[in-house]
């Protein structure tokens, strides 16, 4: 867990109070809509179709039991009994009333939790690897530079007025959870050929209007650079992004329409500047943030022991969820568990306060009242001791947490779409609903294997639809909801953006069609362990096209 | 389905309203006759397009009480019942097409 110092606590403080006196002078009609809109978007308070919604930041995907108690408070005192995990390690809150909303955010604060920087043209939350600092493929810990960064740029008032949002993610394992080839600035620690650890610099990657992955700028990035050449970035950014348009806004056109060479030269000018000065990390600097960071005292096990063994191969449901849910940890006798929020037929990523309370008792129980949260909208528990996976399974199914479909088609990323979202086109939930109840056979879901599908109610992607293995998007024709399919994207170190199918299909049709996709990847497939993204990958889409259009 | 902002571009024949959001809670609520808001629209002034600018005027200028005032299209049903007319106002209305988590 990381442990916030008194200053954060006090800035958070401020906030709510500032914010409180805003909220009373708007609602005395002392400050117009558009005086006030900037002030509560700085707040991460958003107008949805039918009421405010608050978007409040989970700072590297990492939330103490307390903390997850206090958002189930918030659930259940200001909003309707439940909230939304979003892709980018924040939770949404959709029901609250402008009155009480210093109320909520000072429940928030109470816990340590804020919005601040959730919204408006500054650098935003920033992400990692849910799996942060226990995953057995980690060089170090991601955390630690994510809230190096987080310091540096919270409320730093050179990049408070960036030309557009700006997102980072920084992954730290040899495999990326954290997709960071789809950021504005994706960081990806590796180590040299000397042996030491440091970061590689990709830019200008973004899904939205004009998807691009990003581009390498610089291979190898030391760790005492770290600061300021993300400044350099950021003030060739500021300097030359385009605020004229705001469809052309954000770094991923200007390193387009500069070239990924002429942009890095560019930060490399600004860098060389600054490169020697105050923002130079004294790893004494570091060490004292990474010692804020503290790790559960483990026990000593060791790894399957026998009840688990005899578990997984008596009890088929136990091992069903176990395939899916269960990740290895770095500690030996320790399990990575991830919690499906993902239940048949629900919405993808909605907790209620009787769930996330749930969670908060068996994270105390049974992981060092420690949570975690994924861009994939799932919840993890990241110190489970092997010996106790039985149990903690049978306490998830109580509370329909233990979905056996991590990472299998019925796991879903669906943004809120025209259920909730003013921006939205066509929904995106009950697609994902419907989805869920065709593939709702474990076994069935299985057989297919290793497949993402990604749904987002408008070309703004929060459901990173470009990037999945299916991607699904909604448009409008002629005031109906039409659905665009792409399938081969992925978000991991190999991301790809995906390729359009064919002509969109209707609301009506949208889950028929994706059931003949995947019927036409199991009769593609050269063997059961292709997983789909590699046939799309070895055939390209036309032979889906021809099966699945066909039969239309 | 149409977003306030393409709804203003898009031409609206036909009878329309003009809706909002609560300041203080979000509510969707839509401009009466009388000048003021209500949640019910049955109680909403029903106008023909041309005819909804002024409504609007006013509406507009009534920037305490609620926020982004637009003009969404209506359908009038047989014993002058008002629905919303089309899919965006709908769920405006009744909220989201599908049961809300944690209530069964
Ligand atoms: S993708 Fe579009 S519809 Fe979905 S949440 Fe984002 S803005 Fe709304």
């Amino acid at each position: 867990m990381y442990r916030y110092d008194e200053f954060d606590q006090a800035l958070v403080e401020q906030r709510v109070s500032e914010f409180r006196d805003q909220v009373r002078r708007r609602l005395a009609g002392e400050l117009t809509e558009d005086e006030f809109k900037i002030l509560r978007l700085m707040n991460g308070v958003y107008l949805q179709l039918h009421a405010y919604m608050l978007r409040a930041a989970i700072p590297y995907g990492t939330l103490s039991s307390d903390q997850m108690r206090g958002l189930a408070r918030v659930a259940q005192r200001y909003d309707r009994g439940y909230g939304h995990f979003t892709t980018r390690q924040n939770i949404q809150f959709n029901w609250i009333k402008l009155e009480e909303m210093p109320d909520t955010l000072a429940d928030l604060a109470s816990v340590g939790l804020h919005a601040m920087q959730t919204s408006g043209n500054c650098v935003r939350n920033i992400t990692t690897d849910q799996w942060a600092g226990v995953a057995a493929d980690e060089f170090e810990d991601p955390r630690i530079w994510a809230e190096i960064l987080r310091q540096h740029s919270t409320l730093h008032p050179e990049f408070s007025f960036l030309p557009r949002k700006f997102k980072v993610a920084i992954s730290a394992a040899a495999h990326d959870r954290a997709a960071v080839k789809v950021h504005d600035i994706g960081l990806r620690m590796v180590r040299d050929g000397a042996g030491e650890v440091g970061f590689e610099v990709i830019v200008g990657g973004g899904l939205g209007r004009t998807p691009f992955i990003g581009k390498t700028i610089k291979p190898f990035l030391h760790k005492r650079d770290f600061l300021s050449y993300i400044e350099a970035i950021l003030r060739v950014y500021n300097q030359h992004g385009r605020r004229d348009n705001i469809y052309k806004a954000r770094i991923k056109i200007l390193v387009h329409e500069l070239g990924a060479e002429k942009f890095a030269a560019e930060v490399e000018n600004e860098w060389r500047a600054i490169k020697n000065g105050a923002l130079a990390l004294d790893p004494a600097v570091i060490a004292a943030v990474a010692a804020r960071f503290s790790y559960p005292n483990y026990e000593r096990l060791s790894d399957n022991p026998s009840a688990l063994a005899r578990a997984r191969s008596e009890d088929r449901a136990f091992a069903a969820w176990f395939d899916s849910a269960v990740s290895n940890h770095r500690q030996p006798g320790y399990a990575i568990v991830t919690l499906s929020l993902k239940p048949i037929g629900g919405p993808p990523g909605d907790a209620t306060a009787a769930q996330m309370d749930a969670i908060a008792d068996l994270a105390d129980r049974f992981s060092f009242g420690e949570i975690r949260v994924g861009h994939e909208q799932n919840l993890v528990l990241p110190h489970v001791a092997q010996r106790d996976l039985v149990e903690l399974w049978q306490q998830l199914q109580m509370h329909e947490l233990a979905t056996p479909n991590v990472g299998l088609v019925s796991d879903i990323i669906a943004c809120p779409g025209l259920d909730y979202c003013s921006l939205a086109n066509a929904r995106s939930i009950p697609v994902a609903q419907e989805l869920t109840r065709r593939f709702r056979d474990p076994a069935l879901a299985r057989s297919i294997g290793r497949l993402h599908i990604n749904i987002s109610g408008c070309i703004n992607a929060c459901g990173h639809h470009h990037i999945g293995h299916i991607g699904i998007l909604g448009v409008e024709k002629n005031g109906e909801e039409f659905y665009q399919i792409t399938l081969g994207g992925r978000a991991d170190e190999d991301a790809k953006l995906g390729t359009l199918l064919g002509p969109a299909v209707r609301y009506g049709e949208i889950a028929d069609v994706i059931e003949d996709v995947v019927e036409a990847y199991v009769a593609l497939r050269q063997r059961p362990e292709e997983l789909f993204v590699d046939t799309v990958k070895r055939l390209g889409v036309e032979p889906f096209k021809e099966r699945v259009y066909a039969a239309r | 389905m149409t977003s306030p902002h393409e709804q203003k571009k898009r031409k609206i024949n036909g009878s329309v309203v003009v809706t909002a959001n609560r300041l203080g809670d979000g509510a969707v609520v839509y401009r009466t006759a009388d000048d003021h808001w209500t949640t019910d629209l049955a109680a909403a002034a029903v106008v023909a397009a041309p005819a909804a600018a002024a409504l609007l005027a006013r509406a507009e200028a009534d920037g305490v009480r609620a926020v982004g005032p637009y003009i969404a299209p209506v359908e009038l049903a047989p014993g002058d019942r008002v629905l919303p007319g089309n899919l965006r106002e709908r769920i405006r209305l009744d909220g989201p097409t599908f049961a809300l988590p944690g209530v069964v």
